[in-house]
């Protein structure tokens, strides 16, 4: 067994869980920003650092600002943090559905030949892996920054206010809340 | 001796561990926060003291830590832990000073709602304080370094729902940051010249002489030697961090945060983290002495910066009228003595300063936050006075500490450390600026400080929350009292005739010989600032608070510019400030006319080729299209009740699908 | 009974997964239910990280590749599903998903 995969597991299951039942969306956000750590000393564990990084920079560090900032954007008023509770039904449902789907997954795990014996990590390095995107997946790292830079533009457009042309130019618009 | 070193890390542990304790505690939890700082600051002093006596058994050694942080593919980030008597003695003072300012805190922030918070973040700023202290690597350094920034800009801007305080915290998080910068670009280059970022590394590390050795035979642009460009670079961070010309603005702004961490920022940990940086790579700044034929020595910069920075501070200190204020523009003059100091190639004095000071002007800003508590936040020494009598403990506390800074002769502290400098000052051979600078700011520090005790403690009170000021809680009044003692002790480690703790930290260190003359020289400069405050302050007290100061009636003009700072924050408001709206505008011009054209010129283009094919399109494919649609569209219209709008009927039922997809394929697969 | 490492990390994808499931089916806040999907989307990438860590026949670099992409797709999902969050605020002055069906067909 490896204890270190049980505490990172049990650590990141632990916060993803939390997240989903709390009712203060800034308390929820901040713990899946743990959440999303675990699965960063997940990979670390696993030996491919760089990835581990990424998912650092991308989840810890983006993924986290711009769920911060919805948060904050969408509420109401100081004390609307909390969200309203949510039905006992949907959430009854929800469990029996998820309950389904980790029984399948686990039956299917177990059911597969999946005794793959002990071995060293794969040592990929930063030099193979930019060899890699540039070489046999070129292609692909060019769809994913055209999508990339769609996604930003989209993003802006949609966010973006509609009453823009009534405003004076220059300025951004003010919120459209008072806090 | 192994052991220690592993210790060493444990030294910024504890109180980032009590920093995480505080973030984790609800508000009421005053008692744990602030219990769990306090004694993770006292299990760290006590580390440290033990990790001081490892490192005094054999001062030469640089014993090292280093470890793999992480690997990227073939190549490795090393990190590392350094044991030397400079991290050991900083480590004491650093826990020490902390120690007593996390106790006065106690009582100083007893009734701020946010009590938890501030003791979270003292932690925090402690911490990365020592993390830079033990650093064995520029790049964990760096880390702690931005770190202590960081802590920095929580702490000044505490009380944030004052706007002058959100100001001054964005103020000196910026202004330190354009530092970090030069920081950052010299460490870039130091990996890329030498390949490794750890100090010493048995014989690999940066500051070894293998490495210095290349950096110093390399020439750049403009003839200067590698090494003396990345110098200078660091540098640049040492004068953000330190407050030093030109980027002193942020230090007397930081007022705004609460005494403690003025007390803090200016003794124990940010202002020396600059000192203390240029110190730990004193070889590489150093290096380039052995050159003849370059147009500039990075330690003649350093010695240049700390000059003009030590003239400045101790000018402007004398037209303040804040208590805080006048203390602020006395670090920044005596930060310019250590850079002087180092500088003038006498890192120990520097260092030894550097300790002096620290408890000091720890003690000068507890007495100055005792003086604030009790007077119910008044801090204009105009509408002070007459505290002598109430306030007997922090009177005489805080005459110490003045005593210590001004450098009273023989007994106190400050005297020994500033005659170490002068000394050195007085050996450098490549001017004598330093040296005359250097005593003229003496002459107004003995002169500013005996005005400001003046003001406060003699004479009448000046205001009602004068009138009623009395003395403080134990809590505040016995670090006091402890730091009062060590204002005096301090001094007696490093004096000119024993100069232990300079031999300690640098077994090459020189006294320069000068005879009594220096000494009695710059006795005769204390006496003489003393007794020039007092002729003008001491002899006829202020009468009323708003009565003009003496200086002012004499030279009105001098006086304004000083109490305006010379100007600076107006020159960068006019300059930078203006620099910065201009560049904004041409990018909004540009954006609005050069990008926004280009863009609608694509938009016409897509428009008109959509134009072409929405002809070719009704006309020619669509006759056929439009039959076979109208069946479908009827089947739509069945479809579209289960199409409720709601998102989660949808997963849900995607969810149930996947369920049955999967038992299908795993019931089928066992046929 | 003792698991193989790479069942184990299995394990814990699925379990991760399910738990992005089930808030992203119970809550009505669409903040939470973006976070939910961004949950289930890490467990995949878990997946692909513990096949090419176990894998007997992979070649070096492939889960790495694999996982770099979703990462990139993810922040894009990320980004446009939070702006579409603020544009349905904006429109109707709450987030709640139950009041957000009015692009039925």
């Amino acid at each position: 067994m490896s204890p270190a995969l049980i505490i990172i597991a049990l650590v990141t299951l632990a916060a993803a869980a939390v997240a989903m039942t709390l009712r203060n969306l800034i308390h929820s956000a901040l713990l899946l920003i743990g959440s999303w750590a675990g699965v960063a000393a997940f990979y670390l564990w696993a030996g491919a650092q760089f990835v581990a990084f990424g998912q650092v920079l991308v989840y810890v560090g983006a993924v986290s600002m711009i769920v911060l900032f919805a948060v904050l954007l969408t509420r109401r008023s100081r004390a609307d943090l909390a969200v309203a509770p949510d039905s006992l039904g949907r959430a009854l449902g929800a469990l029996l559905v998820g309950g389904a789907v980790l029984g399948v997954l686990f039956g299917a795990i177990l059911s597969s030949p999946l005794d793959v014996a002990r071995q060293p990590a794969p040592t990929v390095t930063v030099r193979a892996l930019g060899h890699e995107l540039m070489g046999p997946h070129a292609a692909a790292l060019l769809v994913a920054a055209v999508i990339l830079t769609v996604a930003l533009l989209g993003a802006v457009v949609i966010a973006a206010t509609d009453e823009e042309k009534n405003r004076p130019p220059g300025r951004s618009a003010p919120p459209n809340d008072v806090a | 001796m192994d052991s220690t070193v592993q210790l060493l890390w444990l030294i910024p542990a504890l109180p980032l561990l009590a920093a995480a304790i505080g973030a984790l505690t609800p508000r009421r939890g005053r008692g744990l926060t602030s219990g769990a700082a306090i004694g993770a600051m006292t299990i760290s002093l006590g580390l440290s003291v033990r990790v001081l006596i490892e490192a005094l058994r054999d001062p030469t050694a640089h014993l090292t830590l280093n470890f793999a942080w992480f690997d990227l593919g073939d190549a490795s980030l090393r990190l590392g832990f350094v044991l030397d008597p400079l991290t050991a003695f900083m480590c004491v003072m650093v826990t020490f000073v902390g120690l007593l300012i996390f106790i006065f805190s106690l009582g100083y922030m007893h009734e701020d709602a946010n009590f938890t918070r501030f003791f979270c973040f003292l932690s925090l700023f402690a911490a990365a304080m020592l993390g830079l202290l033990v650093a064995n690597s520029l790049l964990l350094l760096f880390i702690c370094w931005e770190l202590v920034g960081l802590a920095s800009y929580l702490l000044i801007g505490f009380w944030f729902h004052k706007p002058a305080a959100a100001a001054a915290a964005k103020k000196a998080f910026i202004t330190t940051r354009i530092g970090d910068l030069g920081l950052l670009l010299g460490m870039v280059w130091l990996y890329h010249s030498t390949g490794s970022l750890l100090f010493y590394d048995g014989g690999h590390g940066v500051l070894e002489t293998t490495a210095l050795a290349s950096l110093v035979a390399h020439t750049t642009i403009g003839g200067l030697a590698v090494s003396t460009a990345i110098g200078l670079l660091i540098f640049c961070g040492a004068v953000g961090k330190s407050g030093q010309f030109p980027l002193h603005v942020w230090l007397p702004d930081a007022m705004e945060g609460p005494t403690p961490v003025s007390a803090l920022i200016h003794a124990a940990t940010m202002v020396a983290a600059g000192v203390f940086l240029v110190a730990r790579v004193y070889p590489l700044m150093s290096a380039d002495q052995t050159l003849a034929n370059v147009p500039i020595h990075a330690l003649t910069v350093v010695a240049a910066i700390g000059a003009i920075t030590a003239l400045f501070g101790a000018l402007v200190a004398v037209g303040q009228n804040d208590i805080k204020r006048v203390l602020a523009f006395s670090t920044v003059s005596q930060l310019g003595y250590m850079m002087l100091a180092l500088g003038v190639g006498a890192w120990p004095a520097a260092i030894f300063h550097l300790l002096t000071h620290a408890f000091f002007k720890a003690l000068l800003f507890l007495g100055a936050g005792s003086v604030i508590h009790a007077a119910h936040h008044e801090q204009d020494i105009r509408k002070l006075g007459g505290l002598r009598g109430p306030m007997r403990v922090t009177f005489v506390t805080f005459g110490f500490g003045m005593l210590a800074l001004i450098g009273f002769p023989f007994l106190f502290s400050g005297f020994w450390s500033k005659e170490a400098i002068l000394h050195a000052a007085y050996g450098w051979h490549v001017s004598p600026l330093p040296l005359y600078v250097a005593l003229f700011a003496v002459v107004l520090t003995a002169f500013y400080m005996t005005r400001l005790v003046m003001e406060t403690f003699f004479g009448r009170a000046r205001s009602d929350a004068a009138n009623h000021a009395h003395e403080n809680p134990a809590t505040m009044t016995v670090p006091l009292a402890i730091l009062a003692v060590c204002a005096v002790g301090v001094g007696f480690v490093g004096t000119t005739y024993w100069p232990w703790l300079q031999r300690t930290l640098d077994p090459h260190f020189e006294i320069e010989e000068s005879g009594l003359g220096l000494m009695l020289l710059s006795i005769g400069l204390v006496a003489f600032g003393l007794a020039l405050g007092w002729t003008i302050y001491g002899r006829t007290p202020r009468a009323k608070a708003t009565a003009p100061d003496p200086l002012e009636t004499a030279a009105p003009r001098t006086f304004a510019a000083l109490g305006a700072r010379l100007g600076f924050d107006e020159l960068y408001a006019a300059t930078v400030g203006r620099l910065n709206d201009a560049a904004a505008v041409f990018a909004d011009v540009l954006d609005r006319y050069v990008w926004d054209g280009l863009v609608r010129f694509l938009a016409l283009l897509g428009e008109f080729s959509g134009v072409v094919n929405r002809d070719g399109d009704e006309d020619v494919l669509n006759g056929g299209f439009d039959a076979t649609s109208k069946k479908f569209r009827g089947a739509g219209q069945l479809y579209s009740r289960a199409q409720t709008g709601e998102i989660h009927g949808y997963l849900r039922v995607v969810a149930i699908g996947f369920v049955v997809l999967v038992l299908l394929v795993m019931l089928g697969g066992s046929r | 009974m003792s698991f193989s490492p790479l069942q184990l990390c299995l394990f814990f994808s699925s379990a991760l997964f399910c738990i992005g499931l089930v808030g992203a089916l119970s809550r009505s806040n669409a903040i939470l239910v973006l976070l939910g999907i961004e949950l289930m989307l890490n467990a995949a990438n878990l997946n692909f990280i513990a096949f090419w860590r176990y894998s007997p026949t992979a070649s070096p670099a492939t889960g790495v590749i694999f996982v770099i992409f979703s990462i990139a797709v993810a922040a894009a999902e990320a980004a446009v599903g939070l702006a579409l969050v603020i544009a349905i605020y904006r429109h109707q002055r709450s987030i709640r998903l139950q009041e957000a069906t009015r692009l039925k067909g």
